[in-house]
């Protein structure tokens, strides 16, 4: 194969690591954006919708299509579940205080990590794509399948702009992210959004993992990568920004493949991490960021 | 320096040397490996429990001094002494660099980027595999542990030598901290724990001071790892993983943030509950796991933090 093609290819292969990238980052900006709050067990979540997955595609009778779709619904309804007792019995009771949320949460992080090893134990877990249909380029085959990931993730990346810009509960999402009090005087109940937007961005980060468990393997320590590259896009996009993050992601996702493709993925994370610092240096408060007022 | 507090802080340094006559083989083995990684602790603790920067990035620098140390003895030819004042200067060089960079962040912004810059240090020591050995780590053979010094020949296989440099060090980095945090510099970083805009309305030059204290930090890291890789032998990327970054922030924790001795029992005591609960279960990180949350709902404190707080408000 020659370069354009071999290009062609890794940005195909980027395209689809960019957009799942989109939907786990925007889970996490989304609680940092309105709770101020960092979720460092967020790449466990990822993980445990993709052990999830596996279970639900094994245990459901029909074939891979029936698989896919009950974990699509169940999977990420489960880490909602998850989520949702995080926040009641964990994150409310230390009144969200951004430095004991991140040590909590590293707590949670290994917690969820060992009794996936325990119970699922420390194979990958194969699950099979849900049709195999190949669309065929002159130079090579590449599956359909990635390329419904890229329109499901576009999809629900656009319901979420929809619901955050033009809904009413977008409205008090944003709201309650501008300033907490006032909304809390307007009669907002903040604790529930708080609930919310925590399940909301856990379920979004395991519809990830349902998505790209079929091209990936789920394994128990898979929740790191997600994790560092969603701070990676959050940073970048500025902390808080959809719009950014989504970029951001993109930008990260595309250059990944393509280093991923021509070098090593090692390489291309060590790169990621210093284009970082860069934007730091440059503009600590991100590319899309507003400085904090 | 009141003299209790003197007595109290020679009076633990005598007790663990007293320590070494009465317990056992294994017993004095874990001592030298929880003093080793107390130095650590100290070191963090400066960063986190006095000038109120949380990194998740530490990692970093206890590598630079564990692969500084290994790769020195084994590569470079560079005797016992020798590679332990080049591993220490190279964490300060990139704690230094390191902390110039994240230290323009603040707040979570700040945890996140050194969180990374560590794990682009753990990838950076994969993928020089041929040199660290990724995974499997460099054995350091014995000929390279042998060393003298004024005059002394000395090997660092030997376990009561070991115990004693170990106490040494602990004994040293207990002192630097005192000294700094009973300095005025170290009543700079705690005004900057408390309200940084208003030290800097002061007059004070807080970044100066943050990245001080990050250096600082970064340098016992170094002198940790340096010391862990002589004196077990070892340097494996295990010990550069983002597990490393959390330990010196758990013990901190536990043993009590801002209190000189805090980190040194958080040590001893989270090696105790892991090795105790290793009878159970092989899953360590659990313990981790389920020590931090518990820490952080119920007793955000730490044990001598809560005890300076009711009994002993002279506690340093």
């Amino acid at each position: 194969m020659s370069f354009f093609p071999h290009l062609l290819l890794a940005l195909l292969e980027g395209t689809v690591a960019a957009a799942v990238l989109a939907l786990s980052a925007l889970g996490l900006s989304l609680v940092f954006g309105v709770m101020r709050i960092v979720n460092v067990a967020h790449g466990e979540f990822f993980m445990l919708g993709a052990m999830l997955a596996w279970w639900i595609a094994k245990m459901v009778p029909g074939g891979p299509l029936a698989g896919f779709l009950a974990a699509l619904i169940l999977a990420p309804a489960l880490v909602g579940l998850l989520a949702f007792a995080t926040e009641r019995l964990l994150l409310r009771r230390i009144a969200y205080d951004p430095e004991a949320t991140i040590v909590a949460t590293i707590g949670l992080m290994f917690v969820i990590q060992q009794l996936a090893l325990s119970v699922f134990g420390a194979d990958a877990k194969p699950v099979a794509a849900p049709f195999t249909y190949r669309i065929a380029f002159p130079w090579f085959g590449f599956s359909g399948y990635k390329l419904f990931v890229v329109a499901a993730s576009v999809a629900l990346l656009l319901g979420a702009w929809w619901v955050l810009a033009r809904t009413r509960f977008g409205l008090i999402m944003r709201v309650t992210q501008f300033d907490r009090e006032t909304a809390t005087a307007f009669g907002i109940p903040v604790n529930q959004v708080y609930a919310a937007v925590f399940v909301i961005g856990a379920a979004l980060v395991a519809v990830a993992a349902v998505l790209i468990v079929p091209i990936q393997q789920a394994h128990y320590l898979m929740g790191l990568d997600p994790l560092l590259m969603s701070f990676i896009v959050v940073i970048i996009g500025g902390l808080g920004s959809i719009r950014g993050s989504v970029i951001a992601a993109l930008i990260i996702g595309l250059a990944d493949g393509v280093i991923s493709m021509f070098f090593t993925p090692t390489l291309a994370s060590i790169i990621a991490t210093l284009a970082v610092a860069l934007v730091l240096v440059v503009r600590p408060q991100g590319l899309f960021g507003v400085p904090a007022r | 320096m009141s003299v209790r507090i003197i007595l109290l802080h020679a009076g633990v340094i005598l007790a663990l040397f007293l320590m070494q006559f009465l317990a056992s083989d294994y017993v004095v083995l874990t001592f030298t490996r929880i003093m080793v990684l107390a130095v650590y602790a100290l070191g963090y603790n400066i960063l986190f429990g006095y000038t109120g920067l949380l990194s998740l990035g530490h990692a970093m620098f206890f590598a630079t001094g564990l692969y500084g140390a290994a790769l020195g003895v084994t590569r470079f030819g560079l005797g016992v002494p020798e590679a332990m004042l080049v591993a220490i200067g190279l964490g300060i060089i990139v704690s230094t660099v390191i902390g110039a960079v994240s230290l323009r962040a603040s707040g979570v912004a700040f945890m996140i980027v050194t969180l990374m810059f560590s794990q682009a240090a753990f990838l950076t020591v994969l993928y020089f595999g041929d040199y660290t050995r990724g995974d499997e780590g460099i054995v350091i053979s014995d000929e390279f542990r042998r060393f003298s010094l004024f005059g002394l020949e000395a090997d660092l296989a030997n376990p009561v030598l070991r115990y004693n440099l170990a106490l040494a060090f602990l004994a040293l980095a207990v002192a630097v901290t005192l000294a700094v945090i009973r300095s005025r510099a170290g009543h700079v970083l705690v005004a900057i724990r408390e309200n940084e805009s208003r030290t800097a309305m002061l007059g004070y030059d807080t970044a100066r001071y943050k990245l001080l204290a990050f250096v600082l930090s970064g340098a016992f890291a170094a002198f940790s790892g340096a010391s862990y890789a002589l004196m077990f032998a070892y340097a494996g990327s295990t010990l550069a993983s983002i597990q490393y970054s959390i330990h010196p922030l758990l013990w901190t924790l536990l043993g009590g943030a801002a209190t000189v001795l805090g980190p040194v029992l958080g040590t001893a005591l989270m090696f105790l509950l892991v090795d105790f609960a290793s009878g159970f279960t092989s899953a360590s990180l659990l313990v981790v796991g389920v020590a931090l949350i518990l820490l952080v709902l119920f007793f955000p404190k730490g044990i001598l933090g809560t005890l300076r707080q009711r009994y002993l408000p002279w506690l340093p």
